[in-house]
């Protein structure tokens, strides 16, 4: 059998299962609701879609948000309804978990421009019936907090007791801490940034030219057209994934090992277990992912810099802080490295908010925070923990 | 000002309150292994404080903004912070260390003092705190100004090399000493620029810092009689603590 290339799943064209009828919780918001988006332009309807676990106590002082990254979703400890693998975070969320369920009510939403059931480019557009494709808006790490912030807002939530992420929830945990200092008592940014490097701007550039250099992209109006860019998003969803590992995880996971052969096989096979590991990444990637969403959300974090809407000065952002927070990074990671998440650190200190910081010893890469990585779960634990004391949860 | 006696409102308060036998802080900063100062540790109780932890915390003005450089398993800061109401800040080395002040609730960040006080800015503390650890960075004076700068004030501990038990070691026996209180060999130690308490003194004037109280504890941890002469705290002090005050 030859295997060159990229073979994805049969070219079905079903459209993605979640995007107008998630299977989970909505909230929607009427065109008199619209979301106010950095680019200038109200969007309206829109809907978030969201999971909660846990229980909202009385004082409604317990809830806790996690915000996701960019492939990530809602679904943090429930099994997907898409893929039907675990939930991504459930190291880290369920029952006597660091953010323990039995103790705070955890909730966390998908991010505007995503494709898991809140409005984003594969949504079907109430002006024109079509999907927004490319005539979606353009829209922010800060535009996604807004977003969420409306959602608490119909939910009843006044403050949260905590907000985490990591990578780009990372981000949107800095700019909750930015944007609304008194609805966040604790903040737990992982492995991210306040800005995104040119290097990872790099990265995702790369990511989106491969979809849309895709002839099934169709200029972003695939799904009227009945197809889908999948080896497109397949290679960007592969180049993506190395620069979530490091070298050293890499090659201790897959080596120069041959898959399933002895010896190579003098043609472009996948001769290599590596090889074959990402081309099952990127074909698994597209049965769950929309190629526009893609395309949305890197930009989204691209264009994250927090320091530039306070002058420069990122120290300002938070200044006179009134949260508690708790950043970590990982030594392997060079997507998110330690260097960014000092300089957050430093920035808060200036800004005078309170605020611990711990360098995780881990090969796993920026991967490593959806890990099994003890020494963060040790860490969030004793914050959250002791953060919970102060603030009176039980 | 003589160097014969200490001109310092050095008193005798610790002693009448039972801080007399305050020893010094044993975790330190720099993940390095404290010298061994607590030959009574195993008769302590686990819920009191340490005794050179009240030591510190009698120093510290009540409602202050303290940054403790190595604050280890923050058990110092966790008592400010209780005791004195102070705003109570730390950096440590040790990712262990970081943890257990996480769980305490502290705000303490992964970091070294020879590398990570040039991020702060003037005046950001009432007291900077570096115990034990002076010896053991690779450019004691610049830490020690950076602290003076960050802080109003900083309190100091280390173990002095004047100790009669050190010269002894190097002078009659001709050894690198290796004591209970310096208990590595030359060839492993992490103590790199070991000081006597004169020293000390003499750095302290060479930058300008003033000395607002000096405590010398001798190897049973007791203090060295006040009203002795430098020479004497020099030989019989194996700790030096001191606060110091911008000059």
């Amino acid at each position: 059998m030859n295997e060159h290339v990229l073979r994805t799943a049969a070219p079905g064209v079903a459209p993605l299962p979640e995007v107008d009828h998630p299977s989970s919780p909505v909230a929607a918001f009427g065109a008199e609701e619209p979301l106010r988006l950095d680019a200038g332009v109200d969007l309206g309807p829109w809907q978030i879609a969201y999971q909660s676990y846990g229980a909202l106590n009385a004082e409604r002082s317990n809830a806790v948000l996690v915000c996701h990254a960019l492939t990530g979703d809602q679904h943090v400890a429930n099994r997907h309804p898409v893929t039907g693998k675990p939930g991504w975070w459930e190291t880290l969320v369920g029952p006597g978990k660091p953010v323990d369920t039995d103790r705070y009510f955890v909730l966390c939403a998908n991010v505007v421009g995503g494709c898991m059931g809140t409005t984003g480019p594969a949504s079907r557009s109430p002006h024109t019936g079509r999907p927004y494709a490319l005539d979606f808006p353009l829209v922010t790490i800060r535009d996604m907090v807004r977003a969420q912030a409306m959602l608490l807002d119909r939910l009843g939530i006044p403050s949260l007791f905590a907000v985490v992420g990591g990578s780009m929830g990372g981000m949107q945990v800095l700019q909750w801490a930015a944007s609304y200092p008194e609805r966040v008592f604790a903040a737990i940014p992982i492995a991210a940034s306040a800005r995104h490097s040119a290097q990872n701007i790099a990265f995702h550039e790369v990511g989106r030219q491969a979809v849309m250099a895709d002839p099934d992209w169709r200029r972003g109006r695939y799904i009227e057209e009945g197809v889908r860019p999948r080896k497109g998003l397949a290679v960007a969803r592969m180049g993506a994934h190395i620069t979530y590992l490091s070298e050293g995880a890499l090659h201790r996971k897959f080596g120069r090992s041959f898959q399933d052969r002895a010896a190579p096989t003098f043609s472009f096979d996948a001769d290599f277990q590596i090889e074959s590991y990402l081309r099952h990444q990127g074909m698994s990637f597209v049965e769950r992912f929309d190629a526009n969403s893609y395309l949305y959300v890197t930009r989204a974090m691209d264009y994250f810099d927090l320091a530039a809407d306070y002058g420069g000065v990122l120290a300002k952002a938070f200044k006179g802080s009134p949260t508690r927070f708790c950043v970590m990074s990982f030594t392997s990671d060079w997507l998110f490295p330690t260097v960014e998440s000092r300089a957050v650190v430093h920035a808060l200190n200036a800004g005078g908010a309170q605020v611990g910081f711990v360098e995780i010893e881990s090969d796993k890469g920026h991967d490593a925070f959806l890990l099994e990585e003890p020494e963060m779960f040790a860490a969030a634990r004793g914050f959250l923990d002791a953060a919970a004391v102060a603030r009176g949860i039980r | 000002m003589s160097t014969d006696a200490p001109s310092l409102p050095v008193e005798s308060r610790g002693a009448r309150t039972g801080l007399g036998r305050a020893r010094i802080q044993g975790a330190t900063g720099s993940g390095i292994p404290a010298p061994n100062l607590s030959p009574q540790r195993g008769g302590e109780n686990a819920g009191e404080p340490r005794r050179d932890h009240l030591l510190v915390a009698r120093m510290v003005e009540p409602g202050s903004r303290v940054l403790d450089v190595g604050c280890g398993d923050g058990s110092l800061l966790a008592l400010l912070r209780d005791r004195r109401g102070s705003d109570a800040r730390g950096i440590e080395l040790s990712r262990e260390g970081v943890s257990d002040c996480l769980a305490k609730g502290l705000a303490v960040i992964q970091g070294d003092a020879d590398t990570d006080l040039a991020d702060y800015p003037d005046d950001a503390f009432d007291y900077v705190i570096l115990s034990q650890t002076l010896q053991a960075t690779r450019r004691p004076r610049a830490v020690l100004e950076h602290m003076l700068r960050i802080g109003r004030r900083a309190i100091v501990s280390f173990p002095n090399f004047g100790h009669w038990r050190v010269r002894w070691e190097l002078g009659v026996r001709g050894r690198m000493p290796v004591t209970d209180n310096l208990p590595h060999s030359w060839y492993d130690t992490p103590n790199i620029h070991f000081c006597t308490i004169r020293d000390f003194v003499g750095l302290c004037r060479e930058i300008g810092a003033q000395m607002e109280e000096a405590h010398a504890l001798d190897a049973g941890g007791q203090p060295v009689r006040f009203h002795m002469p430098w020479w004497f705290w020099n030989l019989f002090g194996q700790q030096g603590v001191f606060l110091l005050r911008r000059g």
